[in-house]
């Protein structure tokens, strides 16, 4: 998909370049543009260990323990087909705690963690259940609570106040989280998505899980 | 009502990171963690972080630079504001908007340049630092995870995620209008 993405910008921008007689300008902003990348992404290294140093300490201090348990009466209800005491359950309440604070090293293990877990209660091997959906959907609708990489972009860019945005962030990535998960509860039962199997074993294969 | 909000969201923006570098510390201090030891620990990581973004950085920046340099973002700019006007989205940040579930480096090579073009503290630039933690790679996400189990039919992860992702990106438009006009 970036293949695409990245030929139509680079091949666009020659053309429109050479219509508009600004080949020159191209080529200089591919210059200049390359040397930014580097002085941003060296500028971020300050910031970001900051942070991540904070971050190391929050997990050592069982932060995502504590977000977890918060959190563990509402997950509960939005994953209907697991058990409560699932090692599923676990994993996934971890690894949602884990997303929002912003510690995704530590998340994505968790995250696989829970999907190997949920495919162990799914009777159909090859076909994502509905709880994996929901899962899903609060992980890439994950709520930000401190958007740490763009803020250091900020300190690098000279803004006067890079944490502006970290309430406006909350705000929004809160709305996508929320709408994740009611568009999988509601596309769930939509005739397109249901799950269809060759043969009528799913109850079968259920069991024998179990 | 909307002053409440308002202030709210302003204080929360301020207050985050001070109540963080305190409270976080302070916590695991009493809790015996080795509070300097593992900072450093974790610092460590920052310089991987920034190293290993690089070559997407200079991809996407370079390329995203290079389409504005040549009008070639005007001229789409032009095209996609009957549209964009109707709900007062600046044209400029609408291949962030796009990338978004794509990729997530490619997302902040092109936030980084708008920034770069129009300002941090810009309209622009705040919006689209907001869309950058509006949503995650929606795409990216699902390809690990049903990879990981093999799922092959995803059934409605892709709409949904994508919802979420239009949705995300539609409240850090309505929040960034609301707070920076």
């Amino acid at each position: 998909m970036l293949n695409y993405v990245w030929i139509f910008l680079i091949s666009v921008s020659i053309i429109v370049g050479a219509i508009n007689g600004k080949l020159q300008a191209v080529t200089e902003a591919a210059f200049k543009y390359a040397g930014v990348a580097v002085d941003i992404a060296i500028g971020l290294i300050g910031v970001m260990a900051l942070w991540l140093g904070i971050m190391r300490i929050a997990e050592k201090a069982g932060l995502v323990r504590l977000l977890a348990r918060a959190l563990r009466p509402v997950m509960t209800r939005l994953f209907p087909g697991v058990p409560a005491d699932h090692p599923a359950m676990g994993a996934m309440i971890l690894n949602i705690s884990a997303n929002w604070l912003g510690l995704s090293n530590a998340a994505t293990p968790l995250g696989l963690k829970a999907m190997e877990e949920l495919q162990k209660i799914n009777p159909n091997k090859d076909i994502a259940t509905d709880d994996m959906v929901v899962f899903l959907g609060l992980n890439t609708g994950s709520i930000t609570l401190i958007p740490a990489t763009i803020l250091a972009v900020r300190v690098q860019m000279g803004s006067a106040a890079p944490w502006e945005i970290i309430g406006t962030t909350i705000f929004a990535s809160t709305c996508a989280s929320i709408t994740a998960v009611i568009f999988a509860k509601l596309f769930q039962r939509m005739p397109v998505f249901k799950i269809k199997t060759k043969n009528n074993d799913t109850e079968i294969t259920n069991n024998e899980e179990k | 009502m909307g002053d409440i909000f308002r202030l709210i969201i302003e204080k929360v923006s301020v207050l985050a990171i001070p109540f963080l570098l305190f409270f976080i510390p302070v916590l695991a201090f009493f809790k015996k963690v080795k509070i300097y030891e593992e900072f450093v620990e974790g610092a460590k990581e920052g310089f991987q972080v920034a190293v290993v973004i690089i070559p997407y950085l200079v991809a996407i920046l370079v390329a995203i630079g290079m389409f504005r340099a040549s009008g070639a973002m005007d001229i789409f700019a032009k095209m996609v504001s009957p549209i964009t006007d109707l709900i007062g989205f600046p044209p400029d940040a609408l291949p962030a908007a796009i990338m978004r579930p794509l990729s997530g480096s490619g997302t902040l090579g092109i936030v980084t340049e708008l920034m770069k073009a129009h300002g941090p503290d810009s309209f622009i630039g705040r919006f689209a630092s907001t869309i950058y933690g509006s949503t995650e790679t929606t795409f990216y996400v699902l390809a690990v995870y049903f990879g990981a189990v093999n799922i092959k039919k995803t059934r409605h992860a892709v709409p949904s995620g994508l919802m979420a992702d239009f949705v995300g990106i539609m409240a850090a438009l309505f929040i960034c209008r609301v707070m920076f006009g």
